[in-house]
């Protein structure tokens, strides 16, 4: 405990070494007074024999403490109040950083959130999404999906591979359930045998489906999100072994799944059995999402060389019927591209991300520079203190780690209010919910995050810190000690830092104003786009499904539609009402087949390639704002008489028969026992997919046809279709209630789903887009704003620092324009070199966001010229403030200034 | 600081020689000062005041012990003495200083080789 000891006795051992010191000096002095010298000859005597009290006294303490700790205690209390004493600097410079941070933090969470974390699975490192190209299944294998796996093919796998643990498909679907409130239509996940195995996420109560739940016509039943048992049940426990009414068909509850369950990145109600029926399994029906679990260190490389060596086996195994050839599926080229799952619900996300960050970053290395300019001024302010400092025995590596200790106390001070921001931030982010973000509920600050806040603190307060630090804690000529805090000319050399610092702004704004001046562009290219629909806002979209347990027989499903459709338009204010089997960017898993024109002819066993198949009621074009480029639309009369007729897309028509107008006439199949359609209507494309994509080459059907489902004369319907509403209305409650009940006056037993404006389609398709519009946006516009801060900083400096030349200028006769002449000119002149830095930077790194621009080029000389012309600009102004500020200076004032 | 020309004494060198004069006598720090300058016939340039610091080392490691008394001249000092490790201290420096002399000695004797 002597070190205890020693620690509280410290304060009176100074004390003693101090007087003891004192007692040194006066014997000495009393010695030489002694031998003849004046008193105060001797006492200088004295102190020169000495050396330096303070030193020593220094020393003398420093034996006493833990040197590193204690200095470093020390440089903090006197940050603190050196930065109490100037709260201005302190206020401007821990906001500035603040905002940086918290923006940084905010977008950060993000990333690790979404594309840092692992999935929500044991050990989902091990889980992959089943994926495979086909090149040559154009429409089919789509964009975002590749193709899918078809029944067979889950067989075929699940039985045949060597590689994985458990393996099964699943689909997103929904159903009606009835018999517990109100008719609800929910969200359903069907799943097959390996699924939930694949996921291995135990169930929170009673038990996963077995095989035997897999059988066809064996026991119905059911399992239930965590969400749905607390919304329907009340979380009753006793909820296990009851029966709900799903499409109504009567299903027992088997289970429960945990809170913040979801499959990938669906949220469901229920998860209903697929029950394939194994006999009546053909190759075809590309429509299950495909997942299985890796066994222990096996590679992606060797999955996906198991599943090429198994695609012959499923090909011998099964057929498309007799007479069919199974391996025409060769001519596809399909191609196994397994990847971990947690790639397939990230989807595209991350290049945007990634973007976001890298921009977020930009603009704190800004906002360091800004700091590290205030600093600057600061430091040279304050250069007396440091020369006192230095001049009094500091050594060089003291003053510049109280310097350092200073700014990197003013990071982490910036910082904590920054985590501040960045917790609203991210609530206001998860709130809002933008751009489909996948993971968006696992969003959080996390330890992680904060973490990266406080390196992000420390490193930025090193970084601002250590030029001013570097560039004035060394100067200890004498002639400082006379003439800091005097400005009696400003060096070049001081300039330069701050010059270079404005510059290095100017080049980041322009990265950032370019990018985000891009993406504008890009959103207006995307806005330019006919997508084949108009006024999207008045355009009041439901989906309605009538199940077979419902109405059973075909035609009265269609004169249902029908009857609803004529309810609709009864409601006042709605101008016509037509319904489809999808909108287009609905985004539901749609229909793609070949389709033979009677007028060409075809070599055996050549498959056309895949074409869109969409069904439309009579009236759905007027309502959409679809244009008819040639013939007609189908007429109830053509509908209920089952006339074989069908309109095509535009490009269909253009590329089968050259213009639209041929079109017309022509006869359409889609398989050889399927009798032939003519073509009655040409309507323009429609970008189905999404504005960015090329419209599809799409086939209209009625919605109540012959052989609808494949061969067979059989009358069948579509069930499940999208009624579009035209109506001012569109969107409020009001309107909407109105819409139940016309629905409800037809049958009380219909669901109403996806309930939404057109608009809100539209939005959600260029989500990515105005999500990374908004995030630049942000971005660009903070870069110009500190900017500008920076530069009307260094210009009022040096005219503050120029007062006295300016004066003397001015006396001399020197016009007061050439005064803001010369001021503005060194203004532009830093500005035009940051500017044409940023230009030739930004013209490489543009480059990295290809993949987010439609329409416009990365290397757009519009938006370049724009941004160089703007920022410019900005630049002028930013000097003219304090310019004409300095052409006001009273040359007598300004002569006599110091 | 360090402006005049001037050769540090090395390492340890400086509490030697304090401990070796406190064992003679206690004393306080002007008179432990002015007996090393006259003792070293001034050859020794000593700042007076880095004589302090050293003496708060011996301090801190117990090596001497300080009481406030009153001194010949009639003032009131801190009065250091040599403890008993101090004193066993001493002893093991200067025989490891004694060899390393000997050991410099020979090999700055010229002729000798």
């Amino acid at each position: 405990m002597n070190w205890l000891r020693q620690l509280f006795s410290r304060r009176r051992m100074y004390g003693e070494l101090s007087e003891e010191i004192q007692e040194h000096l006066e014997e000495k002095t009393a010695e030489l007074v002694a031998g003849g010298m004046s008193r105060e000859e001797a006492a200088y005597a004295a102190r020169r024999e000495f050396g330096n009290v303070n030193l020593v006294e220094e020393n003398g303490r420093d034996i006493w403490r833990w040197l590193a700790i204690e200095n470093f205690f020390a440089d903090v209390r006197y940050s603190l109040r050196m930065l109490g004493r100037n709260p201005m600097f302190t206020a401007v410079g821990m906001l500035t950083i603040a905002i940086g941070i918290g923006a940084n933090t905010a977008v950060f969470s993000v990333v690790n959130s979404v594309l840092l974390k692992p999935l929500n699975y044991p050990r989902s490192q091990e889980l992959v999404a089943l994926t495979k190209i086909a090149p040559g299944a154009a429409g089919l294998a789509d964009f975002r999906n590749g193709l899918l796996l078809s029944p067979s093919m889950y067989f075929t796998y699940a039985e045949q591979n060597r590689t994985f643990q458990a393996l099964g498909v699943w689909v997103p679907d929904t159903a009606n359930v009835t018999g517990l409130a109100e008719p609800e239509q929910v969200r359903t996940v069907d799943v097959s045998d390996g699924v939930l195995q694949a996921l291995a996420v135990s169930p929170t109560l009673g038990r996963w489906f077995s095989q035997e739940d897999q059988i066809r016509r064996g026991p119905e039943r059911v399992m239930l999100s965590y969400g749905y048992w607390q919304r329907r049940f009340a979380g009753d426990r006793t909820v296990v072994g009851r029966n709900v009414l799903v499409d109504s068909r009567s299903r027992e509850i088997i289970g429960v799944m945990p809170q913040g369950f979801r499959f990938l990145d669906t949220d469901f109600d229920l998860i209903v059995p697929l029950a394939f029926e194994r006999g009546k399994a053909i190759l075809a029906g590309f429509g299950y999402h495909g997942i299985a679990r890796l066994k222990p260190g096996v590679a992606i490389a060797e999955a996906n060389t198991d599943m090429i060596r198994m695609l012959p086996i499923w090909m011998d195994s099964w057929s498309n019927g007799p007479g069919t050839n199974s391996h025409i599926y060769e001519t596809w080229k399909i191609t196994p591209m397994i990847h971990p799952l947690k790639q397939e619900v990230l989807g595209n996300i991350n290049e945007v991300l990634w973007v976001v960050m890298g921009t977020i970053g930009l603009v704190m290395m800004i906002a360091c520079a800004n700091v590290t300019n205030l600093l600057l001024v600061r430091v040279e302010s304050r250069q007396q203190e440091l020369a006192v400092r230095a001049a009094l025995g500091a050594g060089w590596a003291r003053i510049v780690r109280g310097l350092l200790v200073e700014s990197v106390l003013l990071g982490l001070m910036g910082g904590a209010l920054g985590v501040g921001f960045a917790y609203a931030g991210v609530h206001f982010l998860v709130a809002t919910g933008p751009a489909n973000l996948p993971r968006l509920s696992e969003i959080s600050v996390d330890t992680r995050t904060l973490e990266f806040a406080f390196l992000v603190s420390v490193l930025s307060g090193l970084l601002f810190g250590l030029i001013p630090a570097l560039k004035y804690a060394g100067r200890r000529k004498t002639l400082d000690l006379r003439s800091a805090g005097r400005a009696i000319s400003v060096s070049r050399e001081r300039h330069r830092a701050r010059n270079l610092l404005v510059i290095g702004q100017m080049a980041m704004a322009v990265v950032l104003l370019v990018s985000a001046g891009l993406m504008i562009r890009t959103f207006k290219a995307l806005r330019s786009v006919d997508p084949g629909f108009t006024d999207a806002q008045r355009l009041q979209l439901m989906r309605i499904s009538i199940p077979g347990s419902l109405v059973a027989e075909p035609e009265r499903v269609t004169r249902m539609q029908n009857e609803i459709a004529d309810k609709l338009g009864a409601i006042p204010g709605v101008k016509s009402v037509g319904f489809a089997s999808e909108m287009p960017m609905e985004g539901f898993d749609s229909d793609w087949d070949a389709i033979y024109a009677q007028d060409k002819t075809y070599s055996e066993g050549e498959i056309p390639p895949l074409r869109l198949y969409k069904h439309l009621s009579p009236g759905f074009l007027e309502t959409s704002g679809t244009r008819i480029i040639a013939g007609r639309e189908l007429t109830w009369t053509e509908v209920y008489g089952l006339r074989p007729v069908a309109m095509v897309s535009e490009n269909l028509a253009r590329e089968m028969w050259g213009t639209p107008s041929a079109a017309i006439g022509k006869r359409l199949r889609e398989y050889s026992s399927m009798q032939w359609h003519e073509v009655i209507g040409v309507l323009q494309d429609v970008r189905e997919n999404g504005v960015q994509e090329k419209s599809p080459e799409t086939v209209y059907w009625p919605p109540l046809m012959k052989g609808l489902f494949g061969p067979g004369p059989v009358v069948q319907a579509v069930r499940t279709v999208t009624f579009a509403i035209r109506s001012e209305r569109a969107g409020t409650q009001a309107f909407l209630n109105e819409v139940r009940q016309a629905v409800w006056s037809v049958n009380s037993n219909l669901p109403l789903a996806s309930v939404q404006t057109m608009q809100n389609v539209y939005d959600k398709s260029v989500a990515r887009t105005s999500f990374t519009l908004v995030m630049l946006g942000i971005a660009g516009t903070m870069a110009v704003a500190l900017g500008m801060i920076g530069i009307y900083g260094v210009i009022s400096y040096t005219v503050s620092q120029r007062r006295r030349e300016i004066g003397i200028r001015l006396a001399l006769g020197a016009q007061r324009g050439d005064v803001l002449q010369m001021l503005l000119g060194q203004g532009a002149r830093t500005a035009l070199v940051g500017v044409a830095i940023g230009i030739g930077s930004a013209l490489g790194l543009t480059e990295l966001m290809r993949s987010l621009l439609f329409g416009v080029s990365a290397q757009d000389p519009v938006t370049f010229a724009g941004v160089a012309v703007l920022l410019t600009f900005v630049a002028l102004l930013a000097s003219y403030i304090p310019a004409r500020r300095a052409t006001l200076v009273d040359p007598t004032v300004a002569l006599r200034y110091e | 600081m360090k402006k005049t020309p001037k050769r540090d004494l090395f390492p340890g060198a400086l509490e030697m020689m304090i401990l070796q004069t406190l064992r003679r006598q206690p004393s306080h720090g002007y008179a432990l000062v002015q007996h090393i300058k006259q003792t070293s016939h001034d050859l020794l340039q000593i700042e007076e005041g880095s004589l302090y610091p050293a003496l708060q080392r011996l301090l801190k490691e117990e090596l001497v012990k300080a009481e406030w008394g009153v001194s010949s001249t009639n003032r009131r000092v801190r009065i250091y003495k040599l403890t008993a490790a101090g004193a066993k201290h001493l002893e093991l420096e200067v025989s490891s200083f004694e060899r390393m002399l000997e050991g410099i000695t020979h090999v700055l004797a010229p002729g000798e080789l």
